[in-house]
């Protein structure tokens, strides 16, 4: 939880951004909460929205290497939509430059789950990456979770791919998911079969039934008779 | 300041200004002033008349009347005397007015609205504009203004603040045509119509009525707002609690212009939209507050919630039929749905679209340049991505409503993209078509879905039956409560 930054401070940040968002005094508290999310794994999109939308209104103030954070985070936040958000309020002229180029890029291949393709990128773009701890894990859930809406069984090289795991590292991590999370293997290792949920197996046929509620009936006998 | 009802206007005419005999007879003997004659320095008769039996109404806080003046009589006067030129100065019609500061204030903001309407306003007057809104909401914030005005003028301010605001920011923005006197003036005007201005004073309205408390109080029954349409009934004011509610509406619709569409769905979030408000009863702030809602989910995919707000609004306008240029806007937005051209989304979207602002100033020292554009071709570039990373998908699905079960080899050659691209589609598909609500659980709002077991893909096939059953309950309920009605006046 953030807390008090300085002595005379005695909001939260959600608190600032609730009371007074469009006061440009509170930047700089938003500032070093971005550098607080990165250093403590945390997030709140609320906070880095009302960042943005000031660097909107007083573009003199902006600071290019926090809005690479935030839109890292927002990568981590997948599969919301944080991005997309946080992308329609940095001016375009910004979004040209190179280091945005290659997130939008990333963004483009996750939301197109082009796996293969956005860890390959990913690696040419340690640098900026590397800044935000837990980025890793955090897209490999985001992995997970899209394969795990779809399949109920699927070939372990296509998992593989996604996330981005290969040889020991990966049966140590399908070990830790058979484990703890009701995962499965067959055939030897070579199909993993996943958690049945909601999303992947949607009942086949099925009928909305023309089924009609015994009040909604009654209350038409009287108007019937 | 509160108004003491005791006054006595003369004149001898009944209440109703519209009753009056040269109105009756429809305005026959009013002749439309020459073009080119100085209007704002002349009073005619019937402006005099005007005035001073608003003000009356104002004070005798007669609403019905006040909304027919404003409504019918204004537009009436209008656009027979000044088509194409102002009204008369309020410097000349305060003297009848007895110098009444708020009046004068009031006054001004019709006097404006119909400068905007009708002609080109200068950037002295949109300064003037804004003094004259900031002058006004104070007295409404600060004072203690004792008046009951008709929701649909209270929501035309709101409707027109902004809508002055995002004129003015186009207006900045278009550097090219500027002179350097003009650039001058800008460069030294910065808190006019300044974005933050504007925010916060929708924000200090919205806090000083306690709009917010009020409609959760009236949850619990404990007070009467939306029942009363936002008027007092007890002699007390409406206007700070209703402005303060058009205003939440009106924060919503500013977030969407500058493009931070989850910060205007949270304004938005303290009315419910599917239940009957304030806002149902001024016909404009309907449409505004659906169509802003329905392209904010739009732009955040989350289709299903902009379909349906963009139905239940498009029913209404249907059964009215009276703005039917907005009608097609909305018909456009559906259509969304099954185009697959690109061209064709880049066109709709920039037809349907809100014209979105850059709310910081431009760098003056660029004169060349037109910057009016940039805010609007952002979205569009970033909705147009969002259009191509779907693409494949309409062509999946197609595919995917002819079979209960296809392998992926099988749908691979069939779409003609080879099986890791299939797979890569499929997962996009599955993707996009779950959003995350707001309070963490996956939605589906595909009508088609699927699974993948190994290689085969196995698809749900949702058979929506009509439900015909509800319908009819419906209307045979709606019948007799009319049959029941009808014998109910027959007796008496």
């Amino acid at each position: 939880m953030p807390g008090a930054q300085a002595p005379q401070q005695i909001f939260t940040i959600e608190q600032l951004v609730a009371l007074n968002p469009y006061n440009p005094d509170i930047l700089p508290d938003l500032e070093s909460y971005v550098e607080e999310q990165v250093a403590t794994q945390t997030y709140s999109l609320d906070c880095n929205l009302c960042l943005l939308r000031l660097y909107q209104f007083y573009p003199a103030r902006m600071n290019v290497h926090l809005i690479i954070k935030v839109l890292v985070k927002a990568l981590m936040a997948l599969p919301a939509t944080d991005f997309n958000l946080c992308m329609f309020l940095i001016p375009e002229r910004l979004q040209m430059e190179e280091t945005f180029l290659n997130l939008a890029t990333l963004a483009h291949f996750l939301e197109t789950s082009r796996f293969r393709e956005f860890w390959d990128e990913a690696n040419r773009n340690r640098d900026i990456l590397e800044v935000v701890p837990g980025f890793e894990q955090a897209l490999q859930g985001y992995a997970i979770h899209v394969l795990s809406i779809t399949y109920q069984r699927l070939p372990r090289s296509i998992l593989a791919e996604a996330i981005n795991m290969e040889g020991l590292s990966l049966d140590k991590f399908l070990e830790h998911q058979v484990n703890n999370n009701g995962w499965a293997l067959e055939k030897g290792g070579k199909v993993v079969v996943l958690p049945l949920n909601e999303d992947n197996q949607p009942v086949l046929r099925r009928n909305t039934a023309d089924s009609i509620p015994l009040e909604h009936v009654a209350r038409i006998l009287p108007v019937l008779v | 300041m509160a108004y003491d009802g005791n006054r006595d206007f003369g004149g001898g005419y009944d209440d109703s200004y519209d009753d009056r005999p040269e109105f009756r007879d429809g305005f026959r003997d009013l002749q439309p002033l020459e073009p080119g004659f100085d209007t704002t320095n002349y009073v005619p008769d019937v402006v005099r008349t005007f005035v001073v039996y608003l003000y009356r109404h104002i004070r005798e806080k007669n609403v019905y009347e006040i909304h027919q003046m404003y409504e019918g009589s204004f537009q009436k006067l209008s656009d027979r005397l000044f088509k194409q030129s102002k009204w008369p100065a309020v410097e000349m019609i305060a003297p009848y007015v007895e110098n009444d500061h708020v009046f004068c204030l009031l006054y001004k903001e019709m006097w404006f609205r119909h400068v905007y309407a009708r002609l080109q306003p200068t950037l002295e007057q949109r300064c003037d504009s804004w003094d004259n809104y900031c002058n006004l909401f104070q007295v409404i914030l600060h004072g203690n203004v004792n008046m009951q005005l008709p929701n649909q003028w209270l929501w035309d301010m709101v409707d027109e603040f902004i809508y002055q605001f995002q004129s003015f920011c186009q207006y900045r923005a278009k550097l090219k045509q500027k002179t350097d006197q003009e650039l001058a003036v800008l460069r030294e005007i910065d808190e006019v119509w300044n974005v933050v201005g504007v925010l916060n004073y929708l924000q200090a309205l919205i806090e000083k009525s306690m709009i917010l408390q009020i409609l959760e109080e009236e949850k619990d029954g404990n007070v009467t707002f939306t029942a009363t349409d936002g008027y007092d009934y007890h002699g007390g004011t409406n206007v700070l609690k209703v402005l303060g509610y058009f205003s939440i509406v009106g924060l919503l619709r500013v977030h969407c212009l500058l493009g931070d569409y989850h910060s205007g769905l949270r304004a938005l979030s303290p009315i419910d939209i599917n239940q009957p408000g304030v806002f149902n009863t001024v016909i404009g702030c309907q449409i505004t507050t659906i169509y802003y809602y329905g392209f904010a989910n739009l732009m955040l995919r989350r289709y299903v919630d902009s379909i349906k707000s963009f139905n239940q609004i498009l029913l209404y306008i249907f059964k009215t039929k009276q703005y039917h240029q907005r009608s097609s806007q909305y018909d456009q937005i559906l259509k969304k749905n099954e185009q697959i051209d690109e061209a064709m989304f880049d066109e709709l979207f920039s037809y349907a679209c809100p014209k979105f602002i850059t709310p910081s100033p431009p760098n003056y020292d660029e004169p060349l340049i037109n910057f009016n554009q940039d805010a609007y071709r952002l979205q569009l570039k970033l909705f147009l991505s969002e259009v191509r990373q779907q693409q494949l998908l309409s062509s999946i699905r197609s595919f995917l409503k002819l079979y209960t079960t296809i392998s992926i080899a099988k749908l691979a050659s069939f779409m003609d993209v080879d099986e890791p691209t299939l797979r890569v589609a499929l997962l996009t598909y599955k993707h996009k078509t779950h959003v995350i609500n707001y309070d963490g659980t996956v939605l589906s709002n595909a009508d088609v879905d699927f699974y993948v077991d190994d290689d085969m893909i196995h698809i749900a096939d949702t058979k929506v039956t009509k439900r015909f059953g509800d319908y009819f309950i419906r209307h045979i309920q709606k019948f007799d409560e009319i049959v029941n009605e009808l014998d109910r006046t027959q007796l008496e």
